[in-house]
């Protein structure tokens, strides 16, 4: 780590107090959203006050946030823990624990795991692992259709009442491609506050695909996956939700297209959010010409004319949120031919260098945007009260600290995340997370997990 | 063949860009005479020109060999000779060497024999220089893939001693006794625009350093 | 050169030089002995995962008469067909001694993992991967242009030539690396497919397309090359709805070889569906050079093993 850390920083969480809460934390002289300086004052849990000059209680950790952005608990809308079935790629305690490396509080779990999480049951078994794992929150997603199968509805209600409080529903990884289906499930979720996420993805368009279809696809002998795939179902889903009044939410789009399709929806009044991956704001399809599989992602990378446009989409608010879609992959299934080699890459641990270096630095979004884009939006389209609120006396304490001024090489064996597959090992990328806080109890000190 | 002097004259020393002594050993008109002496010497051991044929060795053994067949067709009187292609050619031994993998890529030259193939004829093989005999045992290996020549013999412009296989040239333009670390140097008009053979001896320290 | 996997890494002295080799190859294959001894002492594995019993043939030809040791994997009955990973099976292909690897496989880009993925360091031959390319077909393909369409001349590249390929495009490694080998060396081509076999994108290759045989064959081509066209894809994938149509459309039947110059030859990479993309009497035709063509593979694949092992291995990994 670098040696900016202000005292030895021991590898246990500082000072628990004597009745088990956190103790008191000052964040001095950061800059809350980017803007003013202002120090942060966290007690038992929650924002004491924010303003200049604040005095440390007693008992209080100081920490120099000189330099740094304090923005509030980050919150990813679409993660993949891979559990339960899938613990050889990542658990929901390494996974919790590379999100709150990330600078994350609260996460949300897709739901394509073995058993997939169609049930009030598995859903519930998540939180619960979440919970008692600690590094941060996590909201399981629940399946639209049981077993993914795409052919019948599973029991949102019964999911949404159980403890895990499932608010966000998708089958991702596939696509709800049945209009039928897809119209119920809109119209069902509407009775308690749901919404559905769309993997938007035809799959009769798609057999088969293994990068985006256009010149490098063409050259390279690769099927191609064409961007209309993904946007005549945003189109139609849009036109859906319209007709029936639900919300809809758009899971990791990916072309020009399909921005302008939500720009035309959000004109015309209808009632749907999109998220962009930080992968989609950098990477092109010209990264396949290697055969790397570390570079296999479902939606593809696609064309720089498309990353150009979901740049613009999330600055200009028609895309409103970064999603990670972390999908970690054990080592063999990444070290193989392209055809068979999985789809997805790791994200939580690199995605707010990713924003900063392609949306901030490039004068696109301001820190406050980013806030808005990967902590409030993400929360309210999940419906997390604790979450993504403001940094203000009285609100919960889920905060980050970033130092936006290192610039490091990504290394993937730093990475809490049990899996390494991530496209940007190698690659420089600014921004160092200072501190990661969760209820008033720090979970990551300058890239470091704090153990209990 | 032109009887100019190119460069300095035989046993005239310089001394090159990298400090190296040049001592030139033969000059134009000596490789003329050593080139006649040899086809004269051929002729003699092979009783005429029936059933010969000389295969060059590329690279340079390919001029060489073109400039001792019109010799030989002269001395028999026939300068144009009817057809010279009939009387020489080229033998590439590229895929026979020994030492492929340990050197860069070589590029292979043509093969080409002449019509009446080898089986039966007396094959004389002609190169510029005679060091290890390796070369030569490669192209006796390459001889052998084409045809059974009723006798195979050697004729070079230098031999520099130094033979590291049982290999003795028939034919020698000029015995060149040499020390291992220098370099026999030659220099043809077809490759080089000039008749020349100069010893390199590196550099002993003097004069400019590349 | 390190590795052969793609005309997209070859440069024209590259292929001008193999072609060279090539040219002498094929000479020695004229002699009483045909065997050299160039890569005694080596070992070259074939690694096929698909079959193709042609390329694999031509390949141990190649390398048994520059006196190279053959191992062969094939898919069937192996650890291969067994889900052996490809990494695996290079690692144990290494720890066997293989001094180079030939690989055919389904999947594009398995040969540019092999050589690239830091898992063996022994030369790789692409042998045909996936739909991506298979530079040893162009190459062969080139050789036997050049003998027929610029002969007496072997350090001639195929400037001024035209080439018309016909075919199933979109899924043909062979069309790939012949249009970029076919340009390197300065010939222009010209695609003829269905619209549906035409790969999107592929309006950006340096050759013309068109959906049109016959045009393009009035254009009086040098060369028209023939893909095989595959019927369980094409009636099967919908990309055509009968056979009888595609052949009506898309084959090289006797009417239209008829309709070619005197001196166009016809080639295909083999094997060939006779009826379907080309008729058996234009197979067996005085132009055509399907025959002559497999010959012509062992010449340029004698030369590729060479260029890639008899040769220094440090110089080579300079190159790539």
């Amino acid at each position: 780590m670098t040696a900016e850390t202000t005292a030895a920083t021991p590898a246990r969480d500082h000072g628990a107090r004597d009745n088990g809460a956190p103790a008191p934390l000052l964040l001095r002289g950061g800059r809350p959203y980017g803007e003013d300086i202002a120090d942060v004052l966290l007690v038992d849990g929650l924002i004491q006050a924010v303003g200049p000059d604040l005095e440390a209680p007693e008992g209080a950790e100081i920490i120099d946030a000189e330099g740094c952005i304090i923005l509030p608990g980050l919150v990813d809308l679409h993660t993949h823990l891979r559990e339960p079935g899938g613990e050889e790629a990542e658990t929901v305690e390494t996974g919790t624990r590379a999100a709150a490396r990330g600078g994350f509080t609260a996460v949300h779990a897709m739901a394509n795991t073995t058993p997939v999480a169609d049930t009030a049951g598995v859903v519930e078994q998540v939180a619960m692992r979440g919970e008692s794992a600690g590094w941060c929150v996590v909201r399981p997603v629940g399946a639209v259709t049981v077993g993914l199968g795409g052919e019948r509805l599973a029991e949102l209600d019964a999911m949404a009442n159980s403890r895990a409080r499932v608010r966000v529903f998708s089958d991702d990884g596939k696509c709800v491609h049945d209009p039928v289906l897809m119209r119920r499930a809109l119209e069902y979720v509407k009775s308690f506050d749901g919404v559905i996420a769309q993997h938007a993805q035809d799959p009769r368009l798609t057999e088969g695909a293994q990068m985006h279809e256009g010149v490098v696809s063409a050259e390279l002998g690769l099927a191609g996956w064409p961007a209309v795939a993904e946007e005549s179902i945003i189109a139609r889903d849009v036109l859906l939700a319209q007709h029936v009044g639900s919300r809809l939410h758009v899971c990791h789009l990916s072309t020009a297209g399909s921005v302008d399709i939500i720009r035309w929806a959000k004109q015309r009044g209808i009632d749907v959010t999109a998220e962009v991956t930080p992968h989609h704001l950098l990477l092109t399809d010209e990264e396949v010409r290697e055969f790397d599989a570390v570079n296999k992602v479902n939606p593809p990378l696609r064309t720089a004319a498309d990353v150009e446009a979901v740049r613009a989409g999330l600055a200009d608010g028609t895309i409103d949120i970064v999603a990670t879609d972390h999908a970690p992959h054990p080592a063999d299934a990444k070290d193989r031919e392209w055809d068979q080699a999985a789809m997805g890459m790791t994200g939580l641990e690199t995605a707010l260098s990713l924003v900063q270096a392609t949306m901030v630095d490039e004068g696109r979004l301001t820190w406050r945007d980013v806030a808005r884009v990967m902590s409030e939006t993400p929360a309210r389209i999940g419906r997390d009260e604790e979450q993504g609120r403001p940094l203000a006396a009285g609100e919960p304490a889920h905060v980050l600290v970033w130092d936006p001024r290192p610039v490091r090489v990504v290394d993937p064996t730093e990475h809490a995340s049990l899996s390494r597959n991530s496209p940007f090992a190698g690659r420089e990328l600014p921004g160092l997370n200072r501190l990661t806080v969760l209820a008033g109890r720090p979970t990551v000190r300058d890239g470091r997990v704090l153990e209990r | 063949m032109n009887d100019d002097h190119g460069g300095p004259a035989q046993g005239a020393a310089s001394t090159g860009p990298q400090g190296h002594d040049i001592s030139r050993v033969l000059g134009a008109e000596e490789i003329r005479r050593a080139l006649t002496r040899i086809a004269h010497e051929i002729l003699e051991s092979g009783h005429g020109a029936d059933d010969l044929v000389l295969l060059g060795i590329p690279h340079r053994g390919v001029p060489l060999v073109r400039r001792l067949a019109e010799l030989i067709a002269r001395a028999e009187g026939r300068p144009d000779a009817d057809d010279p292609l009939d009387l020489h050619g080229a033998l590439d031994i590229t895929m026979y060497r020994d030492d492929l993998r340990g050197n860069p890529t070589r590029a292979p030259s043509p093969t080409r024999i002449p019509r009446g193939g080898i089986d039966g004829r007396t094959v004389v093989l002609v190169d510029d220089v005679l060091f290890s005999g390796r070369t030569v045992r490669a192209a006796l290996d390459a001889l052998s893939a084409i045809g059974r020549p009723a006798a195979v013999r050697l004729a070079v412009l230098v031999d520099r001693g130094h033979r590291e296989l049982p290999i003795r040239a028939d034919h020698v333009g000029k015995n060149l006794p040499t020390a291992r670390t220098e370099r026999v140097h030659v220099q043809l008009a077809e490759t080089d625009g000039q008749d020349a053979v100069d010893i390199v001896r590196p550099g002993t320290g003097e004069g400019e350093r590349a | 050169m390190r590795h052969f996997i793609a005309i997209s890494d070859l440069s024209r002295e590259d292929a001008l030089a193999v072609l060279a080799t090539a040219e002498h190859m094929a000479e020695t294959q004229s002699r009483s002995i045909r065997k050299l001894p160039t890569l005694v002492g080596t070992t070259v594995v074939n690694l096929f995962f698909e079959d193709s019993t042609r390329t694999r043939i031509s390949f141990e030809a190649a390398a048994k008469r520059l006196s190279a040791d053959v191992i062969n994997f094939s898919a069937k009955g192996s650890s291969l067909s067994k889900g052996e990973s490809l990494k695996d099976t290079a690692l144990t292909l290494q720890a066997m001694g293989a001094d180079a690897v030939v690989v055919r496989s389904g999947s594009s880009g398995a040969a540019h993992l092999l050589a690239h993925a830091g898992w063996i360091d022994q030369p790789i031959i692409n042998a045909g991967d996936g739909a991506h390319e298979h530079p040893t077909q162009a190459m062969l393909d080139a050789f036997t242009l050049r003998r027929h369409l610029r002969p007496g001349d072997p350090s001639a590249d195929l400037e001024g030539l035209h080439v018309v390929i016909v075919g199933d495009i979109l899924h043909s490694r062979v069309a790939r690396s012949n249009v970029l080998l076919l340009t390197l060396l300065g010939a222009r081509v010209t695609l003829v497919a269905p619209p549906a076999l035409v790969p999107v994108g592929a309006s950006s290759w340096p050759c013309e397309i068109s959906y049109d045989l016959d045009a393009a064959l009035a254009t009086g081509p040098d060369a028209v090359m023939m893909l095989r066209v595959q019927h369980e894809r094409m009636v099967g994938g919908g990309f055509f709805p009968t056979a009888g149509e595609y052949s009506r459309r898309y084959g090289l039947s006797t009417a239209r070889a008829a309709t070619l110059p005197a001196h166009t030859i016809v080639m295909h990479p083999g094997p060939m569906n006779r009826g379907l993309e080309i008729a058996g009497a234009v197979a067996d035709s005085p132009r055509s050079v399907i025959v002559e063509q497999v010959a012509s593979g062992v010449f340029v694949r004698m030369a590729v093993l060479y260029h890639l092992l008899a040769t220094d291995a440090r110089e080579a990994h300079r190159d790539r």
